[in-house]
């Protein structure tokens, strides 16, 4: 295969792993600039893609499998937002409680409705996926050197909640750094009490941004269950929320530094889906284990070491209460 | 700070006042924070509202901002009854608060501070861009320039207040209600807000300034409410008291606010320090060239403006943190050459209160007999068979709370639900109980109300009289001239000048504070 078909290839797959990932990074973000630590990514992600999955199976609609994606991840985190915001309970433990939760409730919830070993049913019929959407003369820009191959391949043939997350960063950062809403959210995850003072609801704020990030994580499961895969399969999400949690952190609660982190982490994870069986220079052939293990790996290390100094809202994690 | 004639009323004599409370009542549980209280702050005055820790003037100021919603009273703004149940409504009602602790979201310029909550529109552009026009605006009526691009943790204590009262001012306050102001300035900076609040008189404005110091009321305040125990126990015009009409109000009883002592009887030199040096970690020099001796018997006070090396030489005399260079002689030991820990400095008989208490001091989630012992736990005495022996910790704890009047005497209690008056005779309980022949001590007032200043002063001249040497670090100026029997002056981490107390003035001690070297006497 000539080289740059290769890079091409190894973009789109970093596209396709990077979108779920940014989805829910996104999540977390608003979450997390409010104040409330948001372990529950995974948990709402996967509670998306197994609602997405059933109500798309059943309806024979994606856009309705979509609406149940979003409910869900809405409805867990208004759970989480109960414990956390109005019973001051630990994040943490509430975050972590919905994951745990949902990760048992799927399958088992899979199995009474469609006794196919807690999966949904395959969704091959017509609208029931969300689908790559092929732009103008991609075709024929095929044939045409690089920059073509680049239209057809990355630009060409996304499904719609690609452009979505790709849209998701910008107008995030929009929000926080030229609205109101923006400026309020990053206040309240910093000084709660200076929020108060200043005659805003703290708790009012903290649920929108929880809410906003039930309302992405819908987006994210959805395109695990109906656009990455046709279906849902136990534990699917596979660590993807902590994952966007770690790009987060990594992306220094930023919007586009956290969509430099997604990719990062989406490209060494499709380079090492490529990089399995295939000799290297010095090394030859690495174990596939090795292979698989290199984004973790990379992970760590970045999340040690290359960070830099990582501030995370002040507020972070801390129940607000009016008595200090 | 000097004293100001009362302003000449801007208002006509029959306008209502800006402010008036009637018969605020509140109950927290079984306390009764708030009893009936009423009074009236005119508009163009500045109102003093003074008590001890615990008085109810928190309180008080938090119904009136919507913090808390009192349980019985009214509330009139420029003669209209509002009803305030929220901080929105109390900013809807003209009135602002300025916090002790500020609250000002520390990575955010201080204009994006200014309009947060009063932002005008979903969009900022347009909202920060008329709140420049408008900070300009009062930045130039009332004199608070700020740098309205910069962050406001970039920001000196002094100029993040001026943020807090241009928010205030931003939001059409025409009641303005400072809570414990001066707890964090140096006196300069207190300086320069009083004369703020004078113009903001001047302008109409009514001025609340909640604080137990009384210099600042005599100073700035045209009338002033004391309360006591939730009630309003006194109100006067300021120049019809004085300190100590309203310190006997405060407490209830007559105070002494100035402790009577003998002239000190120094002994041997106890503890002597030469060219002593401290580098902080980025290789800045902290002190430089510290030279001092303590004698027996007698208090040596370390005036200075916060921050010019006084914590960092309580702090390397204790034990701490590290010096670079110098020595510091005491019981037959060089502690530098040795570098004796803190513990071993102890054994030695060199007791520490510091300066901040609740960081360094006590830990305020443990028991009051925990903290104690906190230091002394090793000993003997607070242990049997390997364990804890709790009767005896409890026993020397209750001891220790009669002696030195902690209320309420109860070992068992959370050192955190003590007033901070109460923790610090608790801490220097438990130093002065190791009987030390040095006692370090910094900030022993800080926080604490006035019946228990007048203890703790007290108790150190005893300490002194008991052939003890003492080194106090206080930014309270009045604390230095009240105890001490020398007085060094620090200026950028080093000694720039010594006086007899008896030499000691205001004056002299504020020019050496600024920097300018005593001339050399003949």
């Amino acid at each position: 295969m000539e080289t740059y078909t290769l890079i091409v290839l190894l973009l789109a797959a970093t596209i396709r792993v990077a979108t779920p990932l940014l989805l829910a990074a996104m999540a977390g973000l608003f979450s997390e600039r409010s104040g409330v630590i948001d372990l529950g990514l995974e948990g709402k992600m996967l509670g998306a893609a197994f609602a997405a999955a059933a109500v798309s199976a059943t309806t024979g609609s994606v856009w309705l499998g979509l609406g149940a994606g979003i409910l869900t991840a809405v409805a867990l985190a208004l759970v989480i937002g109960y414990a956390c915001i109005t019973h001051r309970g630990n994040q943490v433990v509430a975050g972590m409680a919905v994951t745990i939760m949902v990760v048992g409730l799927g399958p088992t919830l899979g199995l009474a409705w469609f006794n196919l070993g807690g999966q949904t049913p395959q969704l091959d019929g017509v609208g029931q996926r969300f689908t790559g959407i092929v732009w103008p003369w991609a075709e024929t820009a095929r044939e045409a050197p690089l920059p073509g191959l680049l239209y057809a391949e990355l630009l060409s043939g996304q499904n719609l909640l690609v452009y979505f997350a790709a849209a998701l960063v910008p107008f995030s950062a929009w929000i926080f750094y030229r609205t109101r809403f923006g400026l309020r959210l990053r206040a309240v995850g910093e000084n709660p009490h200076a929020v108060d003072t200043a005659g805003i609801s703290v708790n009012a704020l903290r649920y929108q941004a929880v809410i906003i990030s039930g309302v992405l994580c819908g987006f994210a499961g959805t395109y695990l269950s109906t656009a990455a895969s046709s279906g849902f399969v136990r534990d699917m999400t596979a660590g993807k929320g902590y994952l966007a949690l770690a790009a987060l952190i990594f992306g220094k609660w930023k919007p586009w530094p956290t969509l430099g982190a997604c990719l990062l982490f989406a490209f060494t994870d499709a380079l090492a889906t490529r990089l399995q069986g295939v000799a290297l220079p010095v090394v030859g052939v690495v174990p596939v284990q090795f292979i698989l293990a290199l984004p973790y790996v990379l992970t760590v290390l970045l999340l040690a070491g290359f960070v830099g100094q990582a501030v995370a809202p002040k507020a972070i994690g801390v129940p607000y209460s009016k008595e200090k | 700070m000097s004293k100001e004639p009362a302003a000449p009323p801007s208002t006509p004599p029959d306008a209502p006042p800006a402010l008036e409370l009637r018969g605020i009542d509140k109950r927290f549980g079984a306390v009764h924070a708030n009893r009936a209280i009423t009074f009236a702050v005119a508009a163009g005055s500045i109102h003093g509202l003074i008590g001890e820790n615990g008085a109810g003037k928190s309180t008080l100021m938090n119904i009136v901002y919507g913090f808390h919603r009192a349980d019985a009273g009214k509330i009139r703004v420029q003669g209209r009854a509002v009803e305030i149940g929220s901080p929105q409504q109390a900013i809807a009602a003209g009135i602002g608060m300025v916090h002790q602790h500020f609250m000002l979201v520390e990575n955010f310029t201080v204009l994006e501070n200014v309009v947060l909550g009063v932002e005008g529109g979903a969009l900022l552009a347009g909202a920060l861009a008329a709140a420049r026009a408008e900070l300009g605006r009062l930045a130039r009526d009332y004199g608070l320039e700020v740098p309205l691009d910069a962050v406001v943790s970039e920001l000196s204590v002094g100029l993040q207040q001026r943020v807090e009262i241009l928010k205030a001012l931003y939001r059409g306050a025409e009641v303005l209600i400072l809570d414990e102001p001066t707890a964090v300035l140096t006196p300069h900076e207190a300086d320069q807000l009083f004369v703020m609040l004078r113009r903001l008189r001047a302008q109409g404005k009514a001025v609340i300034l909640v604080t137990h110091k009384l210099r600042e009321i005599m100073a700035v305040t045209d009338r002033v409410t004391v309360m006591k125990q939730g009630a309003v126990v006194a109100e006067v015009a300021t120049r019809e008291t004085s300190p100590r009409g309203l310190a006997e109000h405060m407490v209830g009883r007559a105070v002494l606010l100035q402790v009577e002592k003998r002239p000190a009887q120094p002994g041997a030199e106890l503890l002597s320090v030469k060219a002593l040096e401290v580098r902080d970690r980025l290789g800045v020099a902290r002190l430089k060239s510290v030279s001092f001796n303590l004698r027996a018997g007698e208090i040596v006070g370390i005036a200075g403006v916060a921050g010019n090396g006084q914590s960092e030489l309580l702090e390397v005399l204790a034990g701490t943190r590290a010096a670079s260079r110098g020595e510091i002689s005491f019981g037959g030991r060089d502690l530098v050459r040795e570098q004796l820990d803190p513990r071993a400095r102890r054994a030695l008989g060199l007791a520490h209160v510091p300066e901040d208490r609740l960081r360094m001091g006590v830990v305020a989630g443990f028991s009051a007999a925990d903290n104690a012992i906190l230091g002394y736990h090793d000993a003997a005495r607070f242990n049997r068979g390997g364990l804890r022996d709790e009767a005896a910790i409890r026993a020397a704890c209750a001891a220790k709370m009669a002696e030195f009047d902690v209320r309420p005497p109860q070992p068992e209690l959370r050192l955190a639900a003590f007033s901070g008056g109460n923790q610090q005779k608790l801490v220097l309980a438990r130093e002065i109980d190791a009987d030390p022949q040095v006692l370090l001590i910094g900030q022993p007032t800080r926080g604490v109300d006035i019946g228990a200043i007048e203890f703790i002063h007290k108790r150190l001249i005893a300490l002194r009289d008991a052939g003890k040497a003492l080194l106090l670090v206080s930014v309270e100026l009045d604390e230095i001239l009240a105890l001490a029997d020398r007085i060094l002056v620090m200026n950028g981490g080093e000694i720039i000048g010594e006086l007899a107390r008896a030499d000691a003035t205001e004056e002299k001690i504020g020019l050496m504070m600024a920097g300018v070297r005593a001339e050399a006497s003949p």
